[in-house]
């Protein structure tokens, strides 16, 4: 567990702070977020690279600060691999166990399982040099998996994989980290990967965690602006919006200001809102009661067999630029705000055609203007 | 381009290199052609020999002070190539690896030190041997060879460690290695490579050495053999020495020789690629 931990390098640079989070025995536990966000020192503080500035770090209960990394039996899979290339792969494979000077015996037969394993039988003799990046990748997880860890820390360890082989691995972890059972930190800046994988995911911004839950938490109902639109692809569609009498008046049409959404506005006469892309649904076909209908003209239409991406636009005179920092407003020249509509391959839009659309009103997220905290549940 | 001048720069290109060839190997090709003719014919002026003998090279192996100086002269020169290669890869290692204020500095001073004239220091390095008791020992000559060479070795050293991906250490010490278990087993044996060029640099310093080796020494307990060379003469006073002293170059040029060719091919190999992605 993290307690308010910070790190400042020597040279004044603060990664982290005041992280705070438990890691649950067993649990898949992801940190997500930009690049530059302190992921990756964070994970070095846990594996006991770098030692934290400030507050503490805890295992089982034990202050851990000042652990040594080898003390910690923690494995890890770094970005790069860093595989030992003056080494075959058993060797990479017996390395962490000939360190810690268990015996032959032992050693040749905890290879031989991490290799049946990961399916790396045949390439025992090679050198990592003679290996394509999805088995470097493997004889890595094996490197971590001999030494039967408490904990695995995985950095980035699929970003240098091609886009077919990272889904291919990504599941492959999943099931390996199951099987096991071993507690394991993965860190990703990749959204997608994150919501996959994650028992709980933390989002971290500029060295601090953002929001920390289930993926479907945090799409479901994201804390501010910058979770809102990091997770989830294509990203939220977020547009100004304004109070009229009981009305909540928005670009994409006017919601009717029930009791649950004055509460959550408390009074404010301007907000931003946002909805997801597969919320804006296309009429006749899921329409309802509460429905807020929607006109708009098909600028592209993306179909990707399974589900189609409607992008149209939407006047925007009159309503106030966002000008948060995570929700920048992309106004074109003609005051109107670009949105994407995320509906199934059955769609009938068509480019340059008009296409009825329609909203549910308890689907759209509403956030404050000036702070981009999330307004009400 | 066509192909004529393509063709002229290449006749360039190899007249260059055949001049350059010819006036380095020139010198030595009279040496050895010297270490080959009876006493009688070296001043006959010809480049080949009329009469070939091995006579010279008995004689030079049959003095006493010849072979102990080929004894001091290697086992010198090697302890200086260890200490120093040792030193340096420890000195490197932390250039590299750790910040510490005054890093920069170090590294220029170790420079420095390269640029230091060692005629400056031999007067009193003499006086101070002598009292200090290194005169005339293997220490004696093995300590300023150390340090002259270190900062070249330093340097080599320095730009071989900062090739080494740092999380290959980091790595190590994830999978339970001390810092020195990750150092020895990881760090050098990636660095060999330069190692070795840094040792044949240091080695090959040690063993041309004529200023300490003669300054320094009295005896056949640490004479060198470019300074016993120095002190041949001929089998009689009307006798020139020139053929045992080309003999004993010839003999003494030979390991340095053998030694480059050897480790050239580990130096230009380089290390091997894979460590990291690509």
């Amino acid at each position: 567990m993290l307690d308010r931990i910070g790190k400042r390098f020597d040279d004044g640079a603060v990664a982290v702070r005041d992280v705070s989070c438990t890691i649950r025995d067993g649990e898949l536990f992801v940190l997500v977020g930009p690049s530059g966000c302190g992921k990756s020192t964070l994970l070095a503080l846990i594996v006991g690279l770098e030692t934290p500035t400030e507050g503490e770090i805890r295992i089982d209960g034990r202050r851990a600060n000042d652990v040594d990394a080898r003390d910690r039996n923690m494995a890890m899979v770094f970005q790069s691999y860093a595989l030992y290339p003056h080494m075959t792969v058993r060797e990479n494979l017996a390395f962490p166990l000939r360190v810690a000077r268990m015996d032959r015996d032992e050693i040749a037969r905890r290879v031989a399982e991490a290799a049946a394993l990961l399916e790396l039988d045949g390439l025992l003799d090679r050198r990592p040099a003679n290996l394509s990046g999805g088995q470097r990748q493997r004889v890595a997880m094996g490197r971590a998996i001999v030494r039967k860890p408490a904990v695995f820390l995985l950095d980035e360890p699929l970003s240098n994989l091609d886009a077919r082989l990272r889904e291919q691995m990504r599941t492959e972890v999943a099931r390996l980290q199951k099987r096991l059972g071993t507690t394991t930190v993965f860190v990703t800046h990749d959204q997608a990967e994150a919501m996959t994988l994650g028992d709980r995911v933390a989002v971290l911004r500029a060295g601090r965690v953002e929001q920390l839950g289930t993926p479907r938490e945090l799409y479901d109902t994201p804390v501010n602006l910058f979770v809102a639109t990091f997770v989830g692809a294509p990203r939220m569609n977020l547009m100004p919006g304004r109070v009229e009498g009981d009305r909540a008046v928005l670009p994409i049409g006017d919601v009717r200001l029930d009791e649950r959404l004055r509460g959550a506005l408390g009074g404010r006469r301007t907000f931003v809102a946002g909805i997801r892309p597969e919320h804006l649904r296309e009429a006749g076909r899921h329409a309802s009661a509460s429905s807020v209908a929607l006109h708009a003209t098909a600028e592209l239409v993306e179909w990707l067999g399974a589900e189609t991406y409607v992008h149209f636009t939407v006047a925007a005179q009159g309503f106030d630029a966002v000008r948060h920092a995570d929700a920048r407003d992309q106004r074109d020249a003609g005051e109107r705000l670009s949105f994407v509509a995320r509906t199934d391959g059955a769609s009938a839009a068509v480019e340059d055609r008009d296409v009825d659309l329609a909203f549910e009103p308890r689907a759209v997220h509403w956030f404050d203007a000036a702070t981009g905290e999330r307004l009400g549940g | 381009m066509s192909a004529r001048t393509r063709r002229f720069e290449q006749a360039c290109v190899s007249a260059g290199s055949a001049l350059v060839i010819v006036y380095a190997l020139a010198p030595v090709a009279w040496i050895v052609s010297l270490s080959l003719k009876p006493a009688a014919d070296l001043g006959d002026g010809r480049l080949l020999p009329a009469r070939a003998t091995l006579d010279q090279y008995r004689a030079v192996f049959a003095d006493p002070g010849f072979a102990a100086a080929l004894v001091n002269s290697l086992g010198v020169a090697s302890l200086a190539t260890a200490l120093s290669v040792a030193l340096a890869a420890a000195a490197a290692y932390a250039l590299v690896r750790l910040t510490f204020p005054g890093r920069q500095l170090l590294l220029s001073a170790a420079l420095a030190v390269a640029m230091f004239p060692p005629v400056a220091i031999i007067g009193p390095l003499f006086d101070l041997w002598r009292v200090v008791g290194l005169y005339d020992t293997w220490p004696g000559l093995v300590l300023p060879y150390m340090t002259f060479t270190l900062p070249l070795a330093i340097w080599t050293l320095t730009a071989f460690f900062r090739q080494i991906p740092w999380e290959l250490e980091k790595a190590a010490r994830v999978d339970g290695a001390t810092r020195l278990q990750a150092f020895y087993r990881v760090i050098v044996p990636l660095a060999a490579p330069g190692m070795f060029a840094a040792a044949v640099l240091v080695f090959i310093f040690a063993w041309n050495d004529f200023l300490f080796a003669l300054s320094l020494t009295s005896t056949d307990a640490a004479r060198t053999v470019p300074a016993v060379i120095a002190f041949f003469t001929g089998s009689s006073q009307f006798e020139r020495p020139a053929g045992a002293i080309a003999a004993a170059s010839v003999v003494v040029t030979a390991p340095i020789v053998v030694l480059v060719a050897v480790f050239e091919k580990r130096i230009v190999a380089g290390l091997t690629a894979g460590a990291v992605k690509g």
